[in-house]
């Protein structure tokens, strides 16, 4: 209880701190951000670096863009996710990519490399957030529960402070999601957090070229309302069903037609996306509280065979084993309390303990708003509180949120080849009293704590306000 | 409210009588004992008897009398007082028939009890419980321009009428939106005149039941009567209030009547700290991860920290959640104001014993000191830290809970 302390130094109140703990980085080395990043704050600050670099004041540092030398990390603990815990490690990035990552004693710095010392800090991979509404975006509207042609895509706001917000968090990639009011509400978009100006500047592009993204699908109370929305939880499936096999005959429609253009059914934007999940080339995300939704979603994965991971699972400790011999993942949200709707009356912070014992790809999600994603490292920690061992928190948080996004190769952990995506941290990921002091997204400084504008979105206070309201569940009111 | 007042006593001793019953003498070891009075003691003992903290003192000081029952814990705290919640009335389901916090017949309706729609077997008040709130100032919830009255209660026994502490505590006032409709109030300077005119009101009748012919009396006004409470100062008028205008207009109004007010919520309570500080009001500051949005938008995680910087006494608040989470627990709130700048020793008092004062209940809790009601947590570790668990609650002396939360 010692530990009932008064938090160390607070990060952002000085920035001349931050140049004697890295006297390396001086303005000389200031390189230009890239231009596609040059945002109306980006050039009001290099305006104000050149000024100051004239009148030969005190500057805090730039943001660094990470192309002209490679940077090397040196002396935190570098959690790795996937390797070793180096106690005193290094992490060299280089043009956006992780280029080396080990011990201290053993990892020779190339020359040329800016050296920081962040040595009593913590460094990890960038977190993955497997569901979140930031943006602001909406995807189907009220016309039919079934809206895979929708993208939400189409409708996020990138200036939305809410992406500062979860910069300051720590996360680097999100799915970002429609609502659950309906039982297929569209087209989710995996994006990386970079300061964009446009939503093309945030995607992710697969091998073959397409919007990394999934199918948001929903079961339960949110999708059920006045027809043509379904009234009951049979006619939710069946609805779906439908759509499913619609799908698979659109598809057959399209094999037998060998690509002869005569023969090829007229475009269906709506199908064309169910073939993809049909495919496997496209995530089903399904929202899904209940025990008997969750098996309900797991028999409809069985009958069409798209591939899926569950999304909040509320009741997941009730249907552990279930959801364990389907080898479906499950992206698990943790709420300060039970209730608020009928269907999480018995969501249990153990979700987390339960499924990673039964050897489940167990991640978590903000939900944002529903938990601020400045607070997504508390998530994992809550989990760890009812029983999740720490490296699987850790796992939750990063290398598993990439896994279900198909996004293992790129990102969720410290490794040579990988994305540089990592956040720095001002101790244990899961004390309350750590704070995210950087975000680094391709090698690109995100959030730095010690500026006062990222300071800002960190802690609120007048312009950290959220511009649009809280849209909390679907759309419009909840009768 | 004559009648509540002299009931209490027998309320009082109901209590007294359950607590007796219930309760076995118990002593409870702390590596370490935060009593909230002086430093905290290292390798504590508590006795607890007969429902009240017996003594406090130094394990090698404390002889513990052989048919106590011995807790242990690292961290013993006070039981936690959440200043402002709506736990009991805005039950678990969120369905029509458990949503019990706001009425919104008319725009003003003090006379509302909050002990008339109080569910103790909700199972919010177990799940706050269970992380050490032992008190909770529970009652209508924002949304109307007066809302009703709240009161203080223990999280145990589930008897409403044994767990009381206060039946009538405060009266409720929102201003700003939420309180603002299609009907009047439309605006918030509606808001502000139906508030005076209705004070006013109340100001007269009073006037007439000074009268000295019983003819000329007034008939009984649950409503004006409700509002003379506020009017005397026997019931601060507790106004829900996030903008900076908005909260400058509470003390405008506040002093044309003389209220005693407390702020409550003040998303923007560090824009106007020094108005607040001269107004020698209290604070019962939002719940430090209320979402920023509509006229919270402004608020921040280093609110409490600056209330703390300039002197002006607070208490922090779970407040009301409309969806999910259904309640927000004011332990989580006051570890997330020790991440960021209160320092931690503070977050604990304004979750212990500061909110016993503003509440004008410090004389039965918020402290460990002989004499009090023996109303403890206990923990496995740093209170605030998210893997850490609340291993014990003790209420009036009775061990409500001994399971890892």
């Amino acid at each position: 209880m010692q530990s009932l302390h008064i938090t160390a130094a607070r990060a952002g109140e000085s920035c001349s701190a931050d140049k004697e703990q890295n006297p390396d980085l001086t303005l000389q080395k200031i390189p230009k951000p890239q231009l596609k990043q040059v945002g109306a704050l980006e050039r009001s600050r290099r305006h104000a670096y050149a000024v100051a670099a004239v009148l030969g004041l005190q500057m805090c540092l730039p943001r660094l863009t990470a192309q002209e030398a490679p940077v090397a990390f040196v002396g935190a603990q570098v959690i790795t996710i996937t390797g070793e815990t180096f106690d005193h490690g290094v992490l060299i990035v280089d043009k956006g990519k992780i280029v080396a990552v080990g011990s201290a004693e053993k990892m020779t710095i190339p020359d040329g490399a800016k050296r920081r010392n962040v040595s009593g800090k913590i460094i990890m991979p960038g977190l993955v957030d497997t569901h979140s509404h930031v943006g602001g975006g909406a995807a189907g509207d009220r016309s039919s529960p079934v809206q895979p042609d929708v993208r939400v895509m189409d409708s996020i706001d990138v200036r939305d402070p809410s992406f500062q917000k979860a910069q300051a968090g720590g996360i680097t990639t999100a799915n970002v999601m429609p609502g659950s009011g309906h039982l297929i509400s569209g087209q989710t978009v995996y994006l990386k957090f970079r300061d964009g100006k446009t939503i093309e500047d945030l995607l992710i592009k697969t091998a073959e070229g397409r919007v990394a993204g999934g199918l948001k699908m929903a079961n339960g109370t949110n999708s059920r309302r006045d027809p043509p929305f379904p009234g009951t939880r049979g006619k939710s499936a069946a609805l779906v069903r439908e759509q499913y096999v619609k799908a698979q005959e659109y598809r057959d429609k399209i094999e037998r037609a060998k690509g002869d253009p005569d023969k090829m059914p007229a475009r269906d934007l709506g199908l064309e996306i169910l073939v993809e999940a049909l495919n496997g080339q496209r995530v089903v995300h399904h929202h899904t509280h209940r025990h008997d939704d969750v098996l309900t979603v797991l028999r409809l994965q069985k009958e069409f065979g798209f591939r899926l991971v569950l999304h909040h699972v509320s009741d997941a400790w009730k249907v552990v084993d279930e959801i364990a011999a389907a080898k479906v993942p499950c992206s698990i949200i943790l709420l300060d309390s039970p209730g608020g709707k009928i269907e999480a009356l018995d969501i249990d912070w153990k979700n987390g303990a339960a499924l990673e014992q039964s050897g489940v790809l167990t991640g978590f999600h903000t939900d944002d708003p529903i938990t601020d994603s400045r607070l997504f490292l508390r998530s994992a920690a809550f989990a760890v509180r009812a029983g999740m061992s720490r490296k699987g928190a850790l796992y939750g948080l990063t290398m598993a949120g990439a896994v279900m996004l198909d996004l293992k190769e790129r990102i969720g952990s410290l490794e040579a080849g990988k994305d540089a995506d990592f956040i720095l941290l001002s101790g244990d990921p899961l004390s309350v009293y750590t704070h995210v002091l950087e975000t680094w997204v391709d090698g690109v400084k995100v959030f730095d704590r010690e500026e006062p504008k990222d300071r800002l979105w960190a802690v609120g206070g007048v312009g950290a306000g959220y511009p649009r309201d809280l849209d909390l569940c679907c759309f419009g009111k909840e009768e | 409210m004559k009648r509540f007042v002299s009931d209490f006593p027998w309320v009082m001793l109901l209590i007294f009588a359950f607590s007796r019953a219930l309760s076995a003498q118990v002593a409870v070891i702390g590596e370490t004992v935060y009593t909230m009075a002086g430093e905290p003691v290292r390798n504590g003992v508590v006795l607890l008897r007969n429902g009240k903290i017996e003594s406090i003192g130094a394990a090698d000081t404390v002889t513990i009398p052989s048919d106590y029952r011995v807790l242990r814990a690292k961290v013993v705290t006070p039981g936690l007082i959440d200043a402002h919640t709506t736990v009991g009335l805005s039950g678990i389901l969120n369905q029509p028939h458990d949503q019990e916090q706001i009425d919104k017949g008319a725009p003003m309706q003090p006379e509302l009890r909050a002990i008339d729609s109080y569910n103790s077997r909700d199972p919010l008040v177990e799940w706050v419980r269970n992380f050490g709130v032992t008190t909770l100032h529970t009652g209508h919830a924002p949304g109307a321009l007066i809302a009703g009255q709240t009161m203080i209660i223990k999280t145990y026994p589930n008897k409403i009428d044994a767990a009381i502490v206060i039946p009538a505590a405060m009266t409720t006032a929102t201003l700003g939106q939420g309180a603002t409709g299609d009907k009047a109030p439309g605006t918030k300077s509606k808001a502000i005149a139906m508030l005076r005119a209705e004070l006013i009101k109340a100001q007269e009748h009073v006037k007439k039941l000074e009268k000295t012919e019983p003819d000329k009396r007034p008939a009984r006004d649950l409503h004006l009567e409700a509002l003379t409470r506020v009017l005397d100062g026997k019931q601060p008028l507790l106004v829900t209030v996030h903008r900076h205008h908005d909260i400058l207009a509470v003390l405008r109004v506040a002093a044309e009547f003389k209220l005693r007010i407390v702020l409550d919520g003040v998303a923007d309570a560090h824009l106007v700290l020094d108005e607040i500080k001269q107004s020698g009001f209290p604070v019962i500051l939002h719940p430090t991860m209320l979402r920023a949005s509509g006229e919270a938008e402004n608020l921040s995680f280093e609110t409490a920290s600056k209330l703390k910087q300039a002197g002006i006494p607070f208490a922090l608040q779970s407040s009301f959640e409309p969806y999910v989470p259904k309640t927000r627990v004011i332990l989580f709130e006051a570890g997330l104001a020790a991440a960021n700048g209160l320092a931690a020793i503070d977050a604990l008092t304004s979750i212990t014993i500061d909110a016993a004062r503003l509440l004008g209940i410090s004389d039965r809790v918020g402290s460990i000191e002989p004499g009090k009601d023996a109303d403890l947590a206990l923990y496995d570790g740093d209170p605030f830290e998210y893997a850490t668990h609340c291993t014990g609650v003790i209420i009036s002396g009775v061990v409500v809970s001994t399971e890892r939360h």
